[in-house]
């Protein structure tokens, strides 16, 4: 092995089953999420050529996407929804695969359960059919996202055939400061680096800012990786990470803990090791982000203005015009003045325990305004039930949030949860595409304190200068 | 898998960046459990208004892009959502390539699996293509990905580069994961080495 080795290369070598000449290295994945909506075409696969599942107890299900929000027991009037969710239980009864499902009070969005299990851990291989899986990449895990056919390769052979990425390290100097959250951060670096600035590549975060940050927002930040196009991110893992996951339900357990956490130890880059690119940035240039256009790289302070289009490029141009166009804005009007319809707090990027008090914070003692929805929908049923027992449900519902159950919800509107032809939403989802939160529908992304103060407000305003109550 | 060799076929211009997998299959067709039937829905938001009737100005429904198999566009192609509905929906559209100067990681690598080619191409050489494809009628192009070769009849040749190991599965359409199971004893002596976490065993289905 080479002496100076970065935590990616750590965690690649010591999960490669075989290089066979000519071929792409084979790789030993350790954890395999499954959900809804891309794994029943994978079973179909593996029924088709009488292949079984090599490894069940290394693959968790969850019901996440496609699901309602309304309380549970609610009839799914949604038939095809329901096919979908009753194709995923009969396929884990099956195969034998443990499945979170709808009345299970440990379901949730399958990148907020895996962690608050336990079951995501330093120094894993973890891969879903879902590309926000880089949010595991937070515990110093190599967790990236994969496509229906790489689901069905890991379920029959628990390795993937992989090209090996190439290594970017994100260096962030400085704190956050008051009011910017890791979630602004993650735009920050998207609006500096493009939504393909990490294409072929894996992320390590790293840097004062980064190591300062709690599991949930490290688990933010990575979750956001491959809206920069990165492959995976990660976050060498530390004190931080060992508190977070010790004692979880799936964690190692005494003698076995002790020697996972000597592990876990040895993984951080060493200090010599080398990266393909290396981006630094200043954490005290950073301030709360809005998103204006289609594409999370479009991204400007609330203190900004959408921009101008003046020296841009034919190509930026035309994609800059056709997203003004989308979103019904012109260049240079204030972020502050634009108005919404609706609220999103939730997502697999933004929906912990600890969004939630950011955003309760906010809304305490006020009233979301007149013209404005706004909804919370937790990430897991664990993180609802925390959540009232905190009593942060009472202070959403006095202020006119609603409060919903657990699910991906209006991220990516699979669900009943949709945006409007025309409606604008505040959204601490990751994806600000056309039509990602309903046809027509316009997405600002922005962090749980952001939203919460927009519901208020009716347009967005600089979390910064907020009358906390 | 289908093999793909050489193929020739109509060019239809995407004059977009970013095109991510949202667009090209929204979300509200992603509940089907099938494989097929997507090219139905391909680009809908596009290619439909709110009312469900065509849009007949977009790109795949004028008349002389009818029947095109191979999509050109702006960089970043397929970026977003791993969804692979977006290569279903492409290929039972009648498409067998794109050629754009970049393509997102997941949709390159859900692409080989389908034995449909994403090929990469230098920005001028995108241009040039977008342009004779807008500008001539019937606008063809020749794939040969055993030259690994892009090339028209009015004298454009271009290479573009593709990693061995992806070329020869879709040259012979072989299928990976028989090809990974022909590492069967690599396999189980990693995971001699490595057993299944305790916490893991305790199944209690």
């Amino acid at each position: 092995m080479p002496a100076n080795r970065t935590l990616f290369e750590k965690i690649w070598d010591a999960h490669l089953v075989a290089q066979p000449a000519g071929r792409s290295p084979i790789l030993y994945i350790d954890l395999h999420l499954l959900h809804e909506v891309t794994s029943p075409q994978a079973f179909d696969g593996l029924r088709a050529a009488s292949r079984k599942v090599r490894q069940p107890a290394r693959s968790i299900a969850t019901v996440d996407h496609n699901i309602p929000t309304e309380p549970r027991g609610t009839p799914i009037t949604d038939l095809i929804a329901a096919k979908q969710i009753s194709a995923l239980q009969a396929n884990c009864k099956e195969f034998g695969i443990r499945l979170f499902d709808m009345d299970s009070p440990d379901q949730g969005i399958v990148h907020v359960i895996g962690p608050e299990l336990g079951l995501t851990q330093p120094g894993m291989t973890i891969v879903c059919g879902d590309s926000h899986t880089s949010t595991h990449g937070a515990f110093g895990a190599l967790a990236f996202g994969i496509g229906t056919s790489e689901v069905e390769h890991v379920l029959a052979t628990q390795c993937l055939a992989q090209q090996k990425p190439k290594t970017m390290k994100i260096d962030v100097r400085g704190r956050l400061p008051e009011g910017v959250t890791a979630k602004d951060l993650a735009l920050g670096i998207i609006g500096q680096i493009g939504t393909d600035g990490a294409t072929g590549h894996v992320i390590e975060y790293a840097g004062e800012a980064v190591r300062s940050l709690s599991m949930e927002g490290r688990m933010t930040l990575c979750n956001m990786s491959i809206e920069a196009g990165a492959r995976a991110g990660m976050v060498a893992p530390d004190e931080a990470t060992f508190a977070y996951v010790k004692r979880k339900r799936f964690a190692p357990r005494d003698a076995e803990w002790e020697k996972a956490v000597e592990y876990w130890r040895s993984l951080p880059s060493d200090s010599a090791a080398g990266f393909d690119k290396v981006v630094e940035m200043d954490a005290a240039q950073l301030s709360p982000f809005v998103t204006w256009g289609t594409n999370p790289g479009m991204v400007a302070p609330v203190t900004g203005r959408v921009p101008e289009p003046n020296g841009m490029k034919d190509s930026d141009r035309r994609a800059f015009e056709l997203a003004l166009q989308y979103m019904g804005l012109e260049p240079g009007k204030r972020i502050e003045d634009i108005g919404i319809d609706r609220v999103f707090i939730g997502s697999c990027t933004n929906s912990r325990i600890e969004d939630l008090r950011a955003a309760a914070r906010v809304a305490k003692g006020h009233r979301v305004n007149a013209n404005v929805r706004a909804m919370v929908v937790p990430g897991s049923q664990r993180v609802k039930k925390a959540a009232e027992q905190e009593g942060l449900h009472r202070i959403f519902l006095d202020a006119g949030f609603e409060w919903r159950e657990s699910g991906c919800s209006m991220c990516l509107g699979m669900n009943p949860d949709i945006l409007q032809p025309g409606e604008r939403c505040a959204s601490t989802s990751n994806r600000n595409f056309e039509g990602r939160q309903g046809r027509g529908g316009r997405t600002h992304l922005v962090s749980p304190m952001m939203a919460a103060a927009a519901a208020i407000a009716g347009h967005f305003t600089d979390i910064r200068n907020w009358k906390f109550q | 898998m289908k093999p793909f060799t050489v193929h020739r076929g109509r060019v239809a211009p995407l004059d977009r960046v970013n095109v991510d997998t949202d667009q090209i299959i929204p979300k509200q067709f992603l509940k089907r459990i099938e494989r097929t039937g997507f090219g139905q829905f391909l680009f809908y938001d596009w290619r439909f208004g709110a009312d469900g009737k065509k849009n007949a100005d977009f790109v795949l429904d004028q008349a002389r892009y009818a029947g095109a198999s191979i999509l050109v566009a702006g960089k970043n192609f397929g970026c977003g959502s791993s969804r692979e509905h977006a290569v279903w929906a492409l290929t039972d559209f009648g498409f067998r390539a794109v050629i754009s100067s970049s393509f997102a990681d997941i949709f390159a690598n859900n692409s080989t699996k389908n034995g449909f080619l994403t090929v990469r191409l230098g920005d001028h050489e995108i241009a040039e293509i977008m342009k004779r494809a807008i500008e001539s009628s019937n606008y063809e192009l020749t794939i040969d990905l055993e030259q690994c070769e892009v090339r028209d009849d009015q004298g454009l040749r271009a290479k573009f580069p593709i990693d061995e190991f992806v070329r020869q599965c879709l040259l012979n359409g072989l299928d990976d994961i028989g090809l990974t199971l022909q590492h069967e004893s690599e396999i189980a002596d990693y995971e001699a080495r490595h057993p299944l976490p305790a916490t893991l065993g305790l199944v209690n289905r």
